[in-house]
């Protein structure tokens, strides 16, 4: 082995941590992950980069192994006309095919039918421009993504009550110095493991953590108090916790007067929801929520943070909302060490949602519906205001209605795997299935690219250039280490490529910090500004805080914006408003058919739908499938022990999985998890009722009924 | 309260403006949440920080409704008003029973000074004001808000005597080893608890009551009594009017009294010749109707009504922390019980099972399980030979 030059700092490709790591080129042609000319990367550690200081999980340090040409896809794929089947072509005829139908099905059908799906692992330059390409090129209204699935209840709820919305309103390592810390539905030591040095320094230095989650995770059993709601009663808890904040004259008085407006409806919320009332709904017995107030008011800071848990449901704005209520009514807010934070989930969870892959927004996250921010961006665009469409449908509605009278007919889809990830999943392939046209643009050969006209092969991270946005709202840099292989593109190409041939030869550059250089101008003056930050910045400073906005001439720079909220929240008035929330059933509660909750989570090894993390051997082997956890009584009542192929039905379908026989899960609740395809995908189960108002689908209850597997023998 | 959790509802789920509600009630505060009325006693929450939220319905304080006519779609107000609805809901709530002692009313029929049912914030407001240069008061009844009533005063520094007539407190629910300790709990705030089997007699001086005499012949003295004997459904109005009238106004399973579009929801309502007389049924029924009358207003079909809670009693606003479920008092050769008791802790755990399914339950002292204990019961599923687990919890001795 002979090591290569200069080794290259970036990001890890997976979760919003975007941990530093350093890739050094090795060439080695005989290692399995060596591509052309024996060349691919180690990956070490960075241990200069402050959020993870060089701690990486399994997960980014076996990240090398899908850069690996087995793993992935290396020439452009299209459905042949006359046997129906996926075949290799050359990318020429592969961008004709994918321009043709998405022109063809807005010719016949109106623009709206071409459609354009994104994810929130894209870099912020693929984010703005795919935004960009569905609004000047397809000029349709239809684009969201699968962000949306991600975190945009806590979205809604912070920019109710905040005025704004970014994933931690602080750096991450602030919360090792806060008082006390409750986590909302998250479990970071599966998820996020670098994130839990923070968590243990919080703790060492005196602080308390209390976990909220339906399962005893790895985290839970780190927290000093952990409440174990039913899944779907986070709402009623928080509003339970307030109550006793209330009760027992624990409400910070002055923040209240001097920093918020609503209280009295909040109050009364909180007043409706009496202790025996929450314990019966939720679980949680009486006592456990006195402990969890008394920890969180008695110690003089507090954050909450909330994850998917808490807000993948159909009152996930609400929910959060009532999370935030609790921080405000004690003055945990808009202070130091002190607030409410949402943990993002993916790569870019946080990037994505801000430069215009959502359906209602534009870049710099500016509402497609506000005329001023219209007339900016068509400024920057070159294209008349009136020209842009207006708001589109949510994900999972835009994916419902795919290939029907009125939906998409030809789908433009980056960075999502669908097939796996969506919910009650039978559906949406179905949907995907019913397309004129479906165009996937992924690094591997995912479930949804099986379905795929046209499979356009990318380069990934390691790759090519680009920005993301980390959970704390930094803007940091990933640096192409190595080239991508033969027959392999950056999406940046394809989204030129596909522009050029629909007629739109200028305005997608290839090259990302071009792309950002753009971006920067377009979100000037929104509330996610970049236009103060470049790429040598970024490199000199370790990434930069958003909001940064350009400092006037012969001015210094902006410093970025690490804590947000300090002096005023970014509302017109500069105060924080109270949620007027109550707590509401889950869309579907078990009855006499179904009397069992479905969670569901990850598992330490995989991220997302899996496409990448199946491929990499060490996680394959770590977690070779799904599974299906359920309590010892359970389990005695079923007549099943560990490993016994269990059913589970909900009203959309069944999935067959084994068992694992744990306490870790309440008796009443089962929980899988959702990475793995075929016979034992979760999704197959979960409910697609929607949030109202952020759109978000309830992934994390339904109800079931489980039963032992009847085998083929058997039956 | 039921009323408020239905405007609340309705107003938040019905399509936007094509609902408006009115509350209309006789007290003159808006709604408040009345379980907290011994809380307010004890002296936690501020005055006036028990409101409800009605969801931006007009709110008729001080306006009693004293007859409906269903027929033509009015009701008329204390005050001579008449007004015309398109759905009526009743939730009129049910009104203490005042018990038949001796020496307790006037010859005109009516209850002596000092002597105060709590049922209200007015009454809270007048018992507070007795016992605040800390008195003594006399509690009469032994169930759910005789025990919290008599700790909360005891927490608000009055003497408290506690008189009751059956052989232990809480006895609908609880057995007598689980009120032993309850009873425990009350004596070290310093209640005493007397069990009167016989006739209790109130003693008065000038005009107001001043104490009891207990057939015994033992004589408390005590300026305030505190009655808590119950509550029966009000009922007149809907009696008046020519509704179905039980122990409570009847409705059917979507809530409907025997009149079209008049509804009954909460205490005054019997639903399966039950009266639930619980806020957590209150609030189950309110949500109930509230969605019920929202997709009617959205012209889309109505989800299905949640499961009726079980029976329970939960008393856990002060130290005496206890729980029962279902059948907790069950007892025969069709039953089997686990019982787990430690008076030096002051904990009591029973589970009641009629072949191998729990039918019953009480916690006394340590609720860690109550979750999944409550959950059982109203499952009825089987507890497949880990009952003892089902009690302690996961890790517990």
């Amino acid at each position: 082995m002979t090591s290569g030059a200069q080794p290259a700092d970036t990001h890890c490709p997976y979760c919003s941590l975007q941990c530093g790591m350093r890739l050094r080129r090795i060439v080695s042609p005989e290692s399995p992950g060596a591509g052309p000319g024996g060349t691919t990367v180690a990956v070490e550690e960075r241990p200069d980069f402050p959020v993870n200081r060089g701690a990486l999980c399994g997960k980014g340090r076996s990240a090398a192994a899908v850069l690996a040409p087995g793993a992935r896809l290396t020439a452009p794929l299209v459905r042949d006309r006359r046997t129906g089947r996926l075949r290799e072509a050359g990318w020429d005829e592969a961008l004709g095919r994918a321009a043709e139908g998405l022109a063809d099905a807005a010719a016949r059908h109106g623009r709206d039918a071409a459609g354009v799906f994104g994810g929130g692992g894209l870099t912020n330059e693929k984010a703005y421009l795919l935004g960009k390409f569905a609004r000047v090129v397809l000029r349709t209204a239809n684009i969201d993504y699968n962000g949306r699935f991600c975190m945009s209840s806590a979205a809604a709820a912070q920019r109710a009550a905040f005025g704004l919305d970014r994933g931690l309103p602080f750096p991450l390592a602030d919360i090792a110095r806060t008082g006390c810390l409750v986590l909302v539905g998250g479990n970071p030591a599966d998820t996020m493991p670098p994130a839990m040095r923070y968590f243990r320094a919080q703790q060492a230095a005196g602080g308390t953590l209390v976990v909220v989650d339906p399962r005893r995770t790895r985290t839970a059993e780190t927290a000093d108090l952990h409440l174990r709601p039913a899944p779907g009663t986070d709402l009623a808890l928080a509003l339970g916790l307030l109550h006793l904040v209330v009760a027992d004259g624990r409400v910070d008085e002055a923040f209240v007067a001097a920093r918020t407006t609503g209280w009295e409806r909040a109050r009364e919320a909180a007043m409706a929801h009496w202790p025996e009332r929450v314990e019966r709904l939720t679980g949680v017995p009486v006592a456990a929520m006195r402990r969890a107030v008394e920890l969180f008011c008695d110690a003089p800071t507090g954050m909450v943070l909330t994850a998917r848990g808490g807000e993948q449901h159909s009152k996930g704005v609400d929910t959060v909302g009532a999370w935030i209520n609790l921080c405000l009514a004690t003055g945990r807010a808009g202070r130091p060490h002190s607030g409410y934070g949402c943990l993002t989930g993916q790569g870019n969870g946080q990037g994505g949602r801000e430069h215009g892959q959502k359906a209602d927004q534009l870049p710099g996250y500016r509402s497609i519906t506000d005329p001023a921010a219209r007339a900016h961006v068509a400024a920057v665009w070159g294209v008349d205001p009136d020209t842009l469409p207006g708001p589109g449908r949510s994900a999972y509605e835009l994916l419902d209605t795919l290939g029907t009278d009125g939906g998409v007919r030809a789908l433009l889809l980056m960075g999502s795997n669908p097939v796996v990830s969506a919910p009650h999943a039978s559906h949406v392939t179905e949907r995907l299935r019913a397309l004129d046209c479906l165009v996937v643009c992924d690094v591997v050969r995912s479930e949804t690219a099986e379905l795929a006209d046209v499979v356009l092969p990318t380069a990934q991270w390691a790759e090519e250039t680009g920005t993301m946005t980390n959970l704390e709202g930094r803007v940091i840099l990933r640096r192409r280490a190595l080239d991508p292989p033969p027959g392999v593109r950056t999406d940046l190409d394809v989204l030129h490529g596909l522009a050029e041939r629909l007629g739109v030869g200028k305005g997608f550059p290839t090259e990302a910090e071009e792309a950002f250089e753009e971006l920067r101008e377009a979100s000037a003056g929104g509330q996610a500004d970049y236009s103060g930050i470049d790429y040598a910045r970024i490199r000199a400073e370790d990434g930069v805080f958003w909001p940064c906005p350009r400092a006037g001439a012969g001015r210094p720079h902006h410093p970025g914006t690490p804590r947000l909220f300090l002096d005023r929240f970014a509302t017109p008035d500069g105060r924080a408003r109270f949620a007027d929330v109550s707590h509401r059933a889950a869309a579907e509660e078990p009855d006499a058919d179904y009397p069992l909750r479905l969670t569901t989570g990850r598992v330490l090894a995989h991220y997302q739908s899996g496409a990448q993390t199946r491929r990499t051997p060490e996680l394959d082997r770590a977690a070779p499938g799904p599974f299906v956890e359920v309590h010892p009584r359970l389990a005695a009542r079923l007549g099943v022990a560990d490993g016994t192929p269990l059913t589970v039905t909900s009203r959309r379908g069944s999935v067959t999985a084994p068992a694992v026989v744990t306490d870790r899960i309440r008796a009443d609740t089962v929980f899988m998890p959702f990475h793995w395809p075929g016979p034992g995908r979760a999704n197959t189960l979960t409910n697609p009722a929607l949030d109202p108002v952020s759109r978000m689908p309830e992934f994390k209850v339904c109800a079931v009924r489980v039963e032992a597997a009847v085998t083929e023998g058997a039956r | 309260m039921a009323a408020a959790r239905f405007a609340r509802q309705l107003l938040a789920l019905a399509p936007d403006g094509s609902a408006r509600v009115t509350l209309y009630g006789a007290e003159p505060y808006a709604p408040y949440n009345r379980t907290l009325l011994t809380g307010l006693l004890r002296g936690r929450y501020a005055s006036g920080t028990i409101a409800l939220p009605t969801g931006g319905a007009a709110v008729r304080t001080g306006t009693e409704v004293v007859a409906i006519d269903p027929g033509a779609r009015t009701l008329r107000t204390a005050g001579g008003e008449t007004a015309a609805y398109d759905t009526l809901v009743l939730a009129t709530g049910a009104a203490p029973v005042v018990p038949d002692l001796p020496g307790l009313r006037t010859a005109a029929g009516a209850l002596r000074d000092g002597v105060h049912p709590l049922r209200t914030l007015g009454d809270r407001a007048r018992i507070a004001a007795a016992v605040r240069s800390g008195g003594t008061a006399v509690v009469v009844g032994g169930g759910v808000l005789g025990v919290d009533a008599a700790q909360a005063l005891a927490g608000a520094g009055a003497g408290v005597h506690l008189v009751h007539d059956r052989e232990h407190l809480l006895d609908r629910h609880l057995d007598a080893g689980a009120a032993g300790i309850v009873r425990r709990t009350l004596a070290s705030l310093g209640v005493r608890v007397h069990h009167e089997p016989g006739v209790l007699t109130a003693l008065g001086a000038n005009g107001r009551i001043v104490g009891f005499r207990l057939s015994d012949g033992t004589r408390i003295d005590a300026r305030t009594t505190v009655l808590a004997c119950g509550a029966r459904p009000r009922t007149d109005l809907a009696r008046a009017a020519g509704l179905a009238v039980a122990t409570g106004v009847v409705v059917d399973d979507t809530l409907a009294t025997s009149a079209p579009r008049v509804y009954a929801i909460g205490d005054c309502a019997e639903h399966r010749n039950a009266v639930h007389g619980r806020a957590e049924a209150a609030w189950e029924q309110a949500d109930a109707l509230a969605a019920a009358l929202a997709a009617e207003l959205s012209g889309t079909p109505a989800g299905t009504r949640p499961p009726a809670p079980p029976v329970l009693l939960r008393l856990g606003g002060g130290p005496v922390d206890v729980a029962a479920f279902g059948d907790s008092t069950a007892a025969g050769d069709d039953t089997e019980v686990v019982t787990l008791a430690d008076a030096t802790r002051g904990t009591y755990r029973k589970l009641v099972l009629r072949g191998g399914v729990p039918v019953g339950a009480i916690l006394v002292g340590d609720l860690t399980t109550v979750g999944d204990v409550a959950d059982a019961v109203a499952r009825g599923e089987p507890v497949a030979g880990d009952a003892l687990g089902l009690l302690v919890g996961e890790g517990r001795p």
